[in-house]
């Protein structure tokens, strides 16, 4: 398996700068709304390292906008899971889809699994043809830890800049959408099979509206399961 | 607030937010074949759960009051729209996020 020094050392910087032009959306995006919570968190008179803190060990963007209501409110511990078990439990979904793409990653694994978020997963739910499992867990790997980085510098940088900045950012954070709806125009081009797509967003429509915003994620993914359960081994979207 | 119950906190959110990571991986780890169940919803998966993100990120627009979701709806019709042309990931976030940006800030 091991190449030539020189040549697998070359390949690592090309894996590098894919993983890093591949990230660029998501820097836009995390800087963005690491800033806005190390700005709203701040206000509530939290200084830098529990943004900092947070930012590392929670690693999680809308938990945290929601864990600022829980902290400054003085919930309970169990209060404080419960509500983290429902906001969260979409990232059961990312690692049942790369426990595969994951398998033998060895020591990187615990890590690419820790940082595994929404972002981070639409940029490696894809295969982006990639010469070996090694060079493709380096690229995981790599994604996950500048997708790290970035969201810890904008929640640092939003504590310590407080409001100041240079320009009116107002929908920036647009960028993380936009990037669902690229990796979804993507996938949806590259099968004939749109039934799990149509049902992924049906699910989650038809759930928003009867349970609302705060509450629609969970049954959403009940219904996903539900529906491609009953579509598995049916025609269009047969199992091999 | 009392910094110790806020510590605590945290670590509770972090653990919570971490088991529901590796809760997967704990059950089907290295060594065990995948069940056949199992790699079906990991293969369809990231179909279903791309679109649930969408709607994720457009919860909280409302259709009732005022812009309508107009700028939503033209922003993601943007994206969509060239990224099924032009298949660049960079230019068609930075083309609909700029284009966001100008409606939410001028024109609505």
């Amino acid at each position: 398996m091991r190449g030539v020094g020189m040549a697998e050392s070359k390949n690592t910087k090309k894996i590098g700068l894919k993983a890093f032009r591949a990230t660029l959306p998501v820097m836009a995006g995390y800087i963005v709304l690491g800033i806005g919570f190390g700005v709203l968190l701040q206000t509530k008179g939290y200084g830098v390292l529990w943004a900092a803190a947070m930012s590392l060990f929670i690693y999680a963007g809308s938990m945290q906008y929601v864990a600022i209501d829980l902290i400054t409110g003085g919930v309970s511990l169990l209060t404080a899971a419960v509500v983290t078990f429902v906001v969260n439990a979409r990232h059961l979904f990312y690692g049942i889809s790369v426990v595969d793409r994951y398998r033998g990653a060895g020591r990187k694994k615990p890590y690419m699994i820790f940082a595994l978020t929404d972002e981070t997963y639409s940029l490696i739910c894809g295969d982006d043809g990639f010469e070996s499992e090694r060079e493709r867990h380096s690229y995981d790997f790599l994604v996950s830890l500048f997708d790290h980085i970035y969201w810890l510098c904008g929640g640092v940088m939003g504590s310590l800049l407080g409001k100041v900045l240079p320009f009116d950012a107002e929908g920036i954070d647009f960028a993380l959408t936009a990037l669902f709806v690229t990796v979804f125009v993507d996938q949806w081009t590259s099968t004939n099979k749109h039934a799990p797509a149509v049902c992924g967003v049906t699910a989650s429509v038809v759930c928003l509206l009867i349970f609302g915003s705060e509450n629609f994620l969970i049954p959403s993914m009940v219904l996903i399961v539900a529906a491609l359960t009953l579509m598995r081994g049916k025609a269009g979207v047969s199992d091999g | 607030m009392d910094r110790l119950h806020t510590a605590l906190l945290i670590a509770v959110m972090s653990a919570v937010t971490a088991a529901l990571r590796f809760a997967p991986f704990a059950v089907f780890g290295e060594g065990r074949r995948t069940p056949a169940y199992i790699e079906y919803l990991g293969r369809m998966l990231p179909y279903a759960v791309m679109g649930m993100l969408v709607v994720f990120c457009l919860k909280n627009v409302s259709f009732i009051a005022a812009p309508h979701g107009l700028p939503e709806f033209i922003s993601v019709a943007v994206v969509a729209l060239l990224h099924a042309w032009r298949h660049n990931t960079l230019l068609s976030i930075l083309a609909g996020t700029v284009c966001y940006m100008l409606l939410v800030q001028l024109v609505f």
